[in-house]
């Protein structure tokens, strides 16, 4: 049950590594939301060349906390979606396939709005 | 033209209105710093009981209004105007403070320059004996500024190494065309300066080109040399900035020598975790108000340049990838 | 007392001299020490998210996929709940992307904005601020995943 655990911190941390070293390395001015973009971007590209899905295969929750885990599940979503019921899928399939996500973000971010104020 | 401009840009008063005193409230974090015994007040902690941070810091700007005036034992209502500025949009902090003083306020916007502008301009108001007593004031919050300019204060990200932190403070000076104690004796008002620095983050590198306008046409205007002031004192350059303007002076054939520093690097201790320094209205605000009016009623300080910095985006222009212009404020202060 | 107009002096300096000047002196980042801090905070959070998964696959009988999915539900929870006490401004302030990238961050960067406007009202404060990252998030992640699925339909073809 725990052979997992380290493949899955070392595919993560390295993960979060590319996304530091994009924010030191490039131009000044990167807020979280350009890291945030760009890394559900490249989730979904990775994921519709078939580029992705070996880093989830060696690194689990690693490679699908990350955000471009996100983008990933919406590419192979749609992907299954396009196979099973075409055009129609490829709208529908990345949505479904990330629908738990977006819901628990909603309805997680809007109650904790609702309870807490900003310590500052 | 009247008499009392000289030179480029400075203006020389004959009669050199008196600070009677200076007031100023801070944040927790500020009050833990080095100048921390130079506070009249520290709040507990950044809402002091209100309930939006916008609330405080107008709350905070009146508590300094009413502070000076108590202090200098006048009353609010004898005084003839309030000069006052922030950061915020359409100035509120300033306009709300106002609002609960009931006499005639004067909303003034220089960003982080607005304490050495609104004591500029009060000074003036009192030479040219349009009155005798007048508040001027500027205020700052962290979180509100934060809020504007910035990004919501709880959002995880790391500030850059050259970013400062702003000042949660406001600071206010009563000036009276009689009295005792130090004195307005000069200002210079800066043109606005832009070389071209687009990181709102880098906020000294942004305005520190201003500043050495300001000083260049200062001391060539009054035809001075640098030791002639015990302090020249910027407002909110920040360690980065700081290191900017000695080296454009340097460039521009006038050196500085060891009186020179900065409200932003005085305000916080490098332990502090604050990076660059302090920045704000708020910054030169309380430092002026505080540690040096103490010093120079002490004796300490005999003769203080202070050149009040600041940035002139707006949220909107910053996002439009503008650059960012720049203005300094001088004004002289004197105690014999 | 003099009245004439001296000008110059000005600066003597370019923008294009000054640009480098800013450059030398603005201390840059600790890029290793991040990029260390980044990898143990991102790799400590996706380890978290692995035993989630293990957990819901080996105690609730759930299938890989709904545990993964699941997984990534709590963490949003857990991210959103630090942010509301405070917590996570804090863990990127020292992790930076080990914080950002995984979805606790995204958490962060819906819950943050929603917090600070709460005062503007329910509608525009809270439910407008929700999406302020997380609508670009969405809309890149959505419309690419969409051309996705037509390029893999064209290719069948």
């Amino acid at each position: 049950m725990f052979a997992n655990i380290i493949p899955a911190f070392i595919v993560g941390g390295l993960i979060c590594v590319v996304g530091q070293l994009f924010m030191d390395l490039t131009k000044a001015n990167i807020q979280p939301a350009h890291v945030l973009v760009s890394f559900v971007t490249a989730g979904v590209v990775l994921g519709g060349l078939g580029l992705y899905e070996p880093l989830v295969r060696i690194g689990g929750a690693g490679a699908t906390i990350p955000l471009s885990g996100f983008g990933y599940t919406l590419a192979k979503g749609a992907m299954e979606g396009a196979q099973s019921s075409g055009l129609l899928g490829a709208f529908s399939g990345g949505v479904e396939a990330a629908a738990v996500g977006i819901a628990a973000a909603v309805i997680f971010g809007y109650l904790t709005a609702l309870v807490f104020n900003p310590k500052g | 033209m009247g008499s009392k401009k000289v030179g480029n840009q400075s203006i020389i008063f004959q009669n050199p209105p008196f600070i009677l005193a200076g007031y100023n409230i801070v944040g927790p974090k500020e009050g833990e710093g080095p100048l921390k015994d130079s506070y009249d007040q520290i709040m507990k902690d950044t809402y002091n009981g209100e309930k939006s941070w916008e609330k405080t810091e107008a709350k905070m700007l009146e508590t300094a209004l009413r502070g000076v005036a108590d202090k200098a034992k006048v009353t609010v209502d004898s005084v003839d105007f309030v000069l006052a500025g922030d950061l915020l949009n359409q100035i509120i902090s300033s306009s709300f403070a106002a609002r609960q003083l009931g006499i005639p306020f004067i909303g003034l916007y220089g960003a982080c320059s607005t304490m050495a502008l609104s004591t500029a301009l009060g000074a003036m108001l009192i030479e040219g004996g349009f009155a005798g007593q007048v508040l001027c004031a500027a205020s700052s919050h962290h979180d509100t500024a934060e809020r504007q300019y910035r990004m919501p204060t709880e959002q995880g990200n790391q500030r850059a190494m050259y970013a400062q932190w702003t000042v949660t403070g406001a600071g206010a000076l009563l000036l009276a065309a009689s009295g005792t104690g130090p004195k307005v004796t000069s200002a210079t008002l800066g043109r606005v300066i832009d070389l071209g620095t687009t990181d709102t983050n880098n906020m000294g590198a942004a305005m520190a080109p201003a500043v050495a306008d300001t000083i260049l046409n200062h001391f060539q205007d009054l035809n001075r040399q640098p030791d002639y002031y015990d302090l020249i004192v910027t407002g909110d350059l920040g360690t980065v900035g700081l290191q900017l303007l000695k080296e454009i002076l340097k460039k521009s054939n006038f050196p500085m020598g060891k009186n020179l520093s900065d409200c932003g690097v005085m305000v916080f201790s490098p332990k502090q975790d604050i990076h660059a320094g302090g920045s704000g209205c708020g910054c030169s605000a309380v430092v002026l108000s505080g540690y040096i009016l103490n010093q120079m009623n002490s004796g300490e300080l005999k003769k203080v340049l202070l050149i009040g910095s600041g940035s002139l985006h707006s949220p909107t222009s910053a996002l439009q990838g503008e650059s960012i212009p720049a203005i300094g404020h001088a004004v002289s202060i004197e105690i014999s | 007392m003099s009245n004439s107009n001296l000008r110059p002096p000005v600066i003597n300096l370019t923008p294009e001299e000054y640009k480098t000047m800013v450059q030398r002196i603005s201390p840059k980042p600790k890029a290793i020490k991040n990029a260390v801090l980044a990898f143990m905070v991102g790799g400590l959070i996706c380890s978290i998210g692995q035993i989630l998964i293990n957990i819901y696959i080996n105690y609730f009988g759930l299938s890989k996929v709904s545990a993964q999915t699941a997984g990534t539900a709590t963490l949003i929870l857990i991210g959103a709940l630090l942010t509301g006490l405070g917590v996570y401004d804090n863990i990127v302030r020292f992790g930076g992307a080990g914080g950002i990238v995984p979805v606790t961050g995204f958490a962060n960067s819906m819950v943050s904005p929603a917090l600070e406007y709460k005062r503007e009202g329910y509608v525009f404060g809270v439910g407008g601020k929700l999406f302020t990252v997380a609508g670009p998030i969405l809309v890149y992640g959505i419309a690419t995943s969409i051309l996705v699925g037509i390029i893999y339909v064209l290719l069948r073809l």
